[in-house]
């Protein structure tokens, strides 16, 4: 299996051209608009609560700071993923290199799986990237390290998710933004599934309620490990991975 | 080193390629002919296994190029249609990714990368980035892609097209220099490039092939009469009757004419040369010869009568199934 070479083309690519550049810079402008304002309302509620014990009781920062700062950035990998992977089949297919891909000694397993890792690559540095947040919260208060890996846990296997689902959208055209939008709307209907559990009630409640990309992304961000949730999202990647393979190999498929 | 065996390929409804039988012997170069949408491309994308045929078999390198794919991958090079390149990366670059993929060995790598920069004439351009290129270097670096982990054989899709003059003939000598140590198919549909380059030709057009060895034996084949060109001046009737009655001469035309001087050309049996005897009998009827010359019949002109007879045939065909009365 020749992956790291297609994972080192496709970081250059990244690299070289803006749009890693770009998706970083937006990225950490948001998560730290994001995290400021969090940190500030905490900052403002402490305050107040030097004057009202009560309320100091119910204040920690697991709860106001980190929780809401994973769930923000959840959101915003939810737009922001689809542009990291929307490039990584149909720009080939758009030029043509992919047939020049496609005709080296390489599986097409191979190819995809070093795409996709270096997607994950890209993520990664994304999420390195907010590691600041919690490193200036833990030099003002104590934080608990559980529900912070926990966290961090959920955010990669949440976005490792996203990535197969766009990789997957980028193998089925040729348009970037067509591929971009697909995946957006699947993830979209994928994260706000479980919404309406909640009127349907009963099994397709339940069923619904585990599907939705959010519900296990919950428990993650309350410092919860639980194998099902780590499962899904794993399931989810793996059959994702798998219908791209299938769909770059129907060219193959005698006609 | 390439075997074609009854090869199809249908994209649907359409059949792009019926039945294609074709062999190249090692080290040859071979041009594949035809107009556009004739069935090159798709043979050529069959043949380097970018996609499978719907029937029939091919074996490049002595591996069939769908049970074995990884085997015939490993000994071709293949440049599509149109270069497809990453702009993005710079030369040197890409053609070290290109060199690993195909697995070239690190301590060799650097050495084929420089080795086919220093062919194809792109070193001094190896840093800048492909899409900075012009035309001309892009398809040279297509070209280094292709030769870079040395392949037994080389399958080149329309490597001259839309570069200019200058450049054509840069690139022809570059793959005439990699004949002999690699077995060449190209496609083109430019005629004068195809003598100039192969020895052999296989002749496409509608997805059939419709003529196919090497180029000598298709001209004998398609004209079995020698040509001359003559230029007289002397009464026309009287040149073309006396011509004609040389032994030998199948037909005289007069081409062109221009104060007093005639413009004849002379078909004759093949092997039979008739310029003697045109001096002689001018000569002797104090006729004033101008010019003498053998014309050779181009590949062109079989290319042209090949595929312009099928077309017609084919619209015969078609004319006659119109006229046929409904029952």
């Amino acid at each position: 299996m020749r992956i790291w070479p297609i994972f080192k083309k496709e970081m250059r690519l990244y690299f070289t051209s803006p749009i890693a550049w770009v998706i970083l810079t937006i990225f950490t402008l948001i998560t730290g608009y994001f995290f400021y304002s969090i940190f500030a309302f905490f900052t403002l509620a402490s305050m107040q609560s030097m004057m009202n014990p009560a309320m100091a009781r119910e204040l920690n920062v697991t709860d106001s700071v980190l929780r809401p700062l994973f769930s923000n950035i959840s959101v915003i990998l939810l737009l922001l993923m689809p542009l990291v992977t929307m490039r990584l089949f149909a720009e080939e297919r758009r030029s043509g290199t992919i047939e020049l891909l496609l005709t080296y000694p390489v599986r097409d397993g191979a190819v995809l799986i070093g795409k996709y890792l270096a997607a994950l690559a890209v993520y990664g540095v994304m999420l390195a990237a907010t590691l600041v947040y919690p490193a200036l919260v833990l030099y003002f208060a104590r934080v608990e390290w559980g529900v912070l890996l926990t966290g961090y846990l959920g955010l990669l296997l949440m976005g490792a998710t996203f990535l197969a689902v766009g990789v997957f959208a980028s193998s089925l055209t040729e348009n970037q933004i067509v591929a971009s939008i697909t995946t957006f709307g699947v993830l979209l209907i994928f994260w706000v599934i479980g919404w309406s559990a909640d009127y349907v009630g009963g099994v397709v409640g339940r069923v619904l309620t585990h599907v939705s990309l959010l519900e296990h992304f919950d428990s993650f961000a309350k410092g919860v490990l639980d194998t099902k949730d780590v499962v899904y999202y794993l399931d989810f990647t793996i059959v994702a991975l798998f219908l791209t393979l299938r769909s770059l190999e129907a060219r193959r498929w005698k006609g | 080193m390439i075997e074609v065996k009854n090869l199809t390929k249908h994209y649907g409804p359409i059949t792009a390629v019926r039945d294609v039988s074709f062999n190249v012997a090692p080290g040859e170069i071979v041009g594949f002919l035809g107009p556009n949408g004739a069935g090159k491309t798709t043979t050529m994308r069959i043949l380097a296994c970018f996609m499978p045929a719907s029937g029939g078999s091919a074996r490049v390198a002595g591996y069939d190029v769908f049970r074995e794919s990884m085997d015939v991958r490993r000994r071709i090079g293949y440049l599509p249609e149109n270069v497809p390149l990453y702009p993005d990366l710079p030369v040197a670059a890409y053609l070290e990714f290109v060199a690993e993929v195909k697995g070239v060995g690190r301590s060799e790598r650097k050495r084929r990368v420089a080795e086919a920069m220093e062919r194809c004439l792109i070193t001094d351009v190896q840093s800048r980035l492909i899409g900075k290129l012009s035309k001309g270097y892009r398809q040279r670096v297509g070209l280094a892609q292709a030769i870079i982990n040395d392949p037994h054989v080389l399958i080149l899709d329309e490597p001259t097209i839309g570069l200019d003059p200058k450049q054509i003939t840069e690139i022809r000598s570059l793959i005439k220099s990699l004949a002999g140590e690699h077995t060449v198919i190209l496609s083109t549909h430019i005629l004068p490039e195809v003598s100039m380059l192969c020895a052999g030709v296989i002749i496409i057009n509608k997805g059939v092939i419709v003529a196919q060895g090497p180029i000598e034996t298709l001209v004998e084949q398609f004209f079995p009469t020698a040509r001359v060109q003559v230029e007289i001046a002397g009464p026309p009737a009287a040149v073309r009757e006396g011509m004609r009655r040389i032994p030998g001469v199948l037909e005289v035309r007069a081409e062109a004419q221009e104060d007093g001087r005639s413009t004849y050309v002379v078909e004759s049996a093949r092997g039979r040369d008739v310029r003697a005897e045109i001096f002689q009998l001018a000569a002797q009827q104090r006729w004033e010869l101008r010019e003498l010359k053998r014309v050779g019949m181009t590949l062109e002109e079989v290319f042209i009568r090949i595929v312009a007879g099928e077309d017609a045939a084919e619209a015969e065909e078609t004319a006659e199934t119109a006229e046929a009365p409904a029952p």
